[in-house]
């Protein structure tokens, strides 16, 4: 990744003198790449800066406004930054109150947050500071006040930092917004975006741009830093089939931590997070400082955390993406990642966040938990060393942040329909907006927007007769300001430890996961092991346990998507006899196997394996599309191989495979997997899901529709709510063409099930099936099977269908006398009789080429057991 | 639609999969807070939720009352979500009511939200009312129960009947009508002896002991009327 350094304009003008004497002083230079930044900014262009970590962004970013200041000392507001993180924001009004006092300049400096206080936030808005600090929220916040025109007048530079993180998102929606209404605020005002090295450089500039085209942005690349170091460890003994825990390599992570001054282990979800951790500290004979890190835990503690490893206390943390990006600290000097590393641009990421000196190369160690990952490991590695990135290009931006977004504008003051349609089609994400998706908004922000006018009289917006629009009263815009953000939570639980009114909040579990413990379970939470004790109203009360059978944290969330990008290069590597010989014995021998007994997935066809097994059917399809889209792909085939016959009994869906398993031989391959399932069931079977449901909630939230939930659970006796899966029952019935309802559809479409790589898919697919009808299970099918009955969802005709079954199965233990048993234990799968037995020598001989003792390496319990025991237990085939 | 069959006191009744209540004997159809213009009363508090939660309870309500053809309907209170409700009731859903009374006749019993026609309705052995008193032969309202069921490791949650020998709870009727955990003090300490959840199906109810109903889960936060 070579790209040419940009030579400053022999014009620049030198720095201001208090400057210039302070770079002297520490005999510093300013970089290349942060002069090119000041030339923009002196042109009065904007700039998009992508540079590694540690290449001095920040600087770069307000060097500009201190030469601005230190030239012509004044009053008002001439510098916005924004930071996606709080800690970050007010991380770098630290780092610059040093070279601002140091060099005696007259700019004055304040972080304006959702921790701000009442009084700073209103001496902020009657005397703004030079320098304003602050986030989307905040930022959209102060834009929604009467008086912002005048606060943003004077503004000359705006900085958004860490811009590749927001881009694509719901915040980095309402911040584009906001961007473009600082553009009619403040025209004159250019804009530095500061990006790691990161895909679609054109539409970070698009998104940082005026006009939302990427007009007057200059492209700045600073240098590459040094190449950085990484490798694979593997854990002793042969390479896992399953399990994405990664637990076996405690080890060899530990000895990792030893030999290193500080190093952060990434784990890919929260639940893996508290189990790697409890792996390690058990194996901490060596009493190291080790810590642990995720979006779940309290503040106060997650603080803690960061703050000891900045002063580099700390030897180790285990984190989640909750530090993909943030504070930097120099001490790191080894990024290990446990598991996949799910997309190149994501690894580089967090390889970056050791050794912040850019001319050092970073250290890291990539650990898969099993042979995909493996797989998936060594394509990261050769997309890291050539520098590809990868990601998905921005989705257009969301119908419910527009919403927000027009409440929030008309909140500062009368605008014009027209003027607003303008105004928000400069912002990136919105530059394709219809007029008639646009007016749709404005008419649901005005009256709910119902074909059925029922709400004249409940205005929260009127026009005058010029046309604009004026708020109906300003109980709406206070309603408004509590209700503001792009982010929906599940609702949320305190976990504290200790009972009634003392003890510790050690932090926050979602309400789903405490429905699953009975009083006495245990859990893993906060790096301890903990015993239920009761629920009491929205406070979890726990003591500490002893033992080691916990119930690991489900925690929702924290899965990353693996990216297109990389499950190509697996496809390929599979496809590559020739690139097996730098794979583990073990691992290459599989393959060959594969090879042998089925075929191989090539690089542009479809690969489905039927097989029987256990007086089921199983049918394998290798897509390698991602988990979320084979997940919908799953409710599709499932529901057409019920119309088809097949009896359908559940499904799993990894990364890279989808499983099915039925009571019936799936026949007709091509036709199961024709492109046409996608008009015919995708629509019925997404508007009945519990996951569009889910989605519905966040737009209902985000619009405005229906006031935030603060902290799950008690409401007061006075606030009326109505849970909005009844709303979306209702409106999908009289009008299901409502904005809403097509802002729900297209965000599950893009985000969450992933429809798109679906429906690529199938349509590459096409005529290209290529069905192995066996007479066993295959080797590649091993590791998905294994996850059967870890993780399935379960088919059948909706949840009416699994209701007839717990009353078939109470009904059964009635009648067994077996007195009113609690409802938990599922009952057996329908009646199985072996459809089609596989034959008994095929077993014998499977078993005897089963290499002895391959290492199982599974999810939680039962590998700390594994840990401790040194146990191998043998592949669990056998019929 | 397959409706099952309740004895309470020597009366066979009917529980419908709607959430209503046949009496076949007396030609008797019986439903509890259809919280009518809850939507318009979100709507003046600043939520501007579908305003179609009136026609769609008085939809459904009406095909029951085409397919039992009840000489008599009973409304167990709470059928407006507030005192205010009748009057925001918009010139399609009154024409619906209307009809709907030329087709029976209506007893609106009192709720705690909205003032009705009488407290209760007795028709020996039973006693209709909105609040329940835990009295022998009770038919009540108000709670909204709800339930769920645990099965394949998933939850399954529905509103619900919840009986014993000696007394029935009704499910909400109402489109906007959130649910009230069966293992609620308040419905709990209604049946100390136990009982029988009945969870709404599309075309059939599932039937299961009280004591093997687990939590409400996330799917269902945890939303009240004020009920």
């Amino acid at each position: 990744m070579t790209r040419p350094v940009p030579v400053p304009k022999p014009t620049l003008a030198p720095l201001p003198a208090p400057l210039a004497a302070w770079f002297a002083r520490r005999g510093w230079q300013p970089h290349p790449h942060q002069r090119a930044v000041l030339a923009a900014v002196r042109a009065n262009r904007s700039a998009l800066l992508l540079a590694p970590t540690g290449a001095g962004k920040t600087l770069a970013g307000f060097l500009p406004t201190l030469a601005d200041i230190a030239q012509t000392p004044r009053a008002g507001l001439h510098t916005l930054y924004v930071s996606p993180l709080k800690a970050l924001a007010a991380d770098i009004a630290r780092n610059l109150e040093r070279p601002i006092a140091e060099a005696g300049l007259p700019i004055s400096i304040d972080v304006r947050t959702g921790d701000t206080d009442q009084a700073s936030r209103r001496r902020q808005r009657e005397a703004p500071p030079n320098i304003l600090l602050t986030t989307p929220e905040s930022l959209a916040l102060l834009l929604s006040f009467p008086d912002s025109a005048r606060l943003f007048a004077t503004l000359r530079t705006v900085v958004v930092d860490e811009i590749h993180a927001l881009v694509g998102t719901k915040r980095g929606d309402q911040l584009a917004l906001c961007l473009a209404r600082l553009g009619t605020l403040a025209p004159a005002a250019v804009r530095i975006g500061l990006s790691a090295t990161a895909p679609f450089p054109d539409r970070l500039a698009a998104f940082l741009s005026a006009d939302g085209r990427g007009t007057g942005v200059e492209l700045i690349h600073a240098p590459p830093g040094a190449q950085p170091q990484i490798e694979i460890r593997l854990p002793e003994g042969p390479l896992p089939w399953s399990g994405h825990m990664g637990l076996l390599a405690a080890e060899e992570i530990y000895r990792l931590i030893r030999a290193h001054r500080s190093t952060i282990v990434f784990v890919n979800t929260r639940a893996q997070a508290e189990l790697v951790f409890a792996a390690l500290w058990r194996l901490n004979d060596d009493a190291l400082p080790i810590a642990l890190h995720h979006g779940s835990l309290a503040r106060d503690q997650r603080l803690r955390v960061e703050a000891a490893m900045a002063s580099g206390k700390l030897r180790a943390v285990v984190a989640t993406s909750s530090l993909d990006l943030g504070i930097d600290w120099g001490a790191v000097d080894l990024v290990v990642q446990v598991g996949a590393p799910k997309g190149v641009s994501r690894l580089l990421q967090r390889i970056g966040r050791a050794n912040h000196r850019w001319d050092e190369p970073s250290r890291a160690v990539l650990v898969p938990a099993n042979r995909f990952e493996l797989l998936e490991c060594l394509c990261a590695l050769d997309g890291a060393r050539e520098g590809a990135l990868d990601g998905d290009p921005p989705p257009p931006g969301g119908l419910d942040v527009l919403a927000q977004h027009v409440l929030g504008t008309v909140c500062a003051g009368p605008i014009h329909a027209d003027d607003l349609y303008a105004e928000v089609t400069r912002a990136a994400p919105y530059a394709s907006l219809s007029r008639k998706d646009f007016d749709d908004v404005v008419r649901f922000v005005e009256d709910g927007g119902y074909a059925l006018a029922a709400y004249e009289r409940y205005r929260r917006l009127f026009r005058d007769s010029e046309g604009r629009l004026h708020l109906a009263d300003e109980r709406v815009a206070r309603r408004w300001r509590l209700n503001i953000g792009t982010i929906v939570e599940a609702p949320l639980l305190k976990v504290k430890l200790g009972r009634g009114f003392g003890g510790a909040v050690l932090g926050e579990i979602e309400e789903y996961f405490v429905s699953l413990l009975n009083p006495g379970d245990t859990f893993l939470f906060a790096g301890r092991l903990l015993r239920f004790e009761r629920l009491r109203e929205t406070v979890v009360e726990c003591s500490p346990a002893q033992g080691d059978d916990p119930k690991v944290p489900a925690y929702a969330g924290g899965r990353l998507p693996l990216t297109t990008f990389l499950a190509d290069r697996v496809r390929a590597l599979l496809q590559d006899r020739s690139r097996w010989q730098g794979l583990p014995p073990d691992v290459a021998e599989w393959l060959e196997l594969q090879r042998k007994r089925s075929r191989l997935p090539g690089p542009a066809d479809l690969l489905v394996e039927t097989f029987p097994r256990g007086g089921r059917w199983f049918l394998v399809a290798y897509c390698f599309e991602g988990r979320n889209a084979h997940q919908t792909l799953g409710m599709l085939v499932t529901r057409r191989m019920e119309r088809m016959g097949f009896r359908p009994l559940g499904f799993v869906a990894t990364d890279y495979v989808l499983a099915v398993w039925s009571a019936e031989e799936p026949r007709d391959i091509a036709r199961l997997f024709d492109e046409d399932m996608l008009g015919e069931d995708l629509e019925e079977w997404m508007a009945e899901s519990s996951l569009l449901k889910r989605t519905f909630r966040h737009v209902a939230v985000i619009a405005g529709l229906v006031e935030r939930n603060h902290r799950g659970g008690a409401k007061t006796g006075r606030q009326v709510t109505v849970n909005t899966d009844l709303i979306y029952d209702v409106l999908r019935k009289y009008e299901p063409d409502h904005v809403l309802l097509r802002a729900t559809r297209a965000d599950a479409a893009r985000g969450l099930v992933d429809v798109g790589r679906v429906a690529l898919m199938l349509r590459r697919a096409r005529g290209r099936i290529v069905h192995m009808a066996l007479s066993r299970v295959s080797p590649l099918a091993v590791p998905v099977l294994l996850e059967v009955g870890k993780e399935s969802v379960a088919t059948g005709e909706g949840q009416d269908a699994l209701l007839a079954e717990a009353e078939a199965a109470q009904l059964l233990a009635e009648a067994r006398g077996e007195a009113e048993p609690p409802a938990a234990a599922p009952p057996p799968l329908r009646a199985e009789r072996p459809v089609h037995p596989v034959h008994r020598a095929n077993v014998a001989r499977d078993r005897k080429r089963r290499p002895g003792g391959i290492a199982l390496g599974t999810q939680g319990r039962a590998t700390l057991r594994t840990i401790r025991s040194r146990r191998q237990d043998p592949l669990p085939l056998s019929e | 639609m397959t409706a099952a069959p309740l004895h309470l006191l020597g009366e066979r009744l009917m529980l419908d999969p709607s959430g209503a209540l046949w009496w076949p004997a007396r030609r008797l159809l019986a439903v509890a807070d259809l919280h009518l213009e809850k939507g318009s009363a979100l709507a003046a508090r600043g939520a501007l939720v579908p305003p179609y939660n009136s026609r769609a309870t008085l939809e459904r309500l009406t095909r029951l009352v085409r397919l039992y053809r009840p000489e008599r309907l009973l409304l167990l209170g709470d059928s407006f979500h507030d005192g205010k409700g009748a009057g925001r009731l918009g010139a399609a859903e009154r024409e619906a009511l209307a009809a709907l009374a030329r087709l029976t006749a209506i007893v609106w019993l009192a709720g705690n939200h909205d003032p009705g026609e009488a407290e209760e309705w007795r028709e020996t052995p039973l006693i209709f009312r909105h609040v329940p008193r835990g009295e022998t032969g009770e038919i009540a309202g108000h709670l909204h129960p709800k339930a769920a069921v645990s099965i394949r490791g998933t939850w399954v949650a529905r509103a619900c009947f919840v009986a014993d020998s000696r007394r029935l709870l009704l499910p909400a009727f109402g489109a906007y009508t959130g649910g009230l955990d069966v293992r609620d003090p308040a419905i709990r300490l209604l049946f100390p002896r136990g009982g029988r959840v009945f969870l709404v199906g599309k075309d059939r109810l599932f039937s299961f002991p009280l004591a093997a109903v687990g939590p409400l889960s996330e799917a269902q936060p945890r939303a009240m009327s004020g009920a």
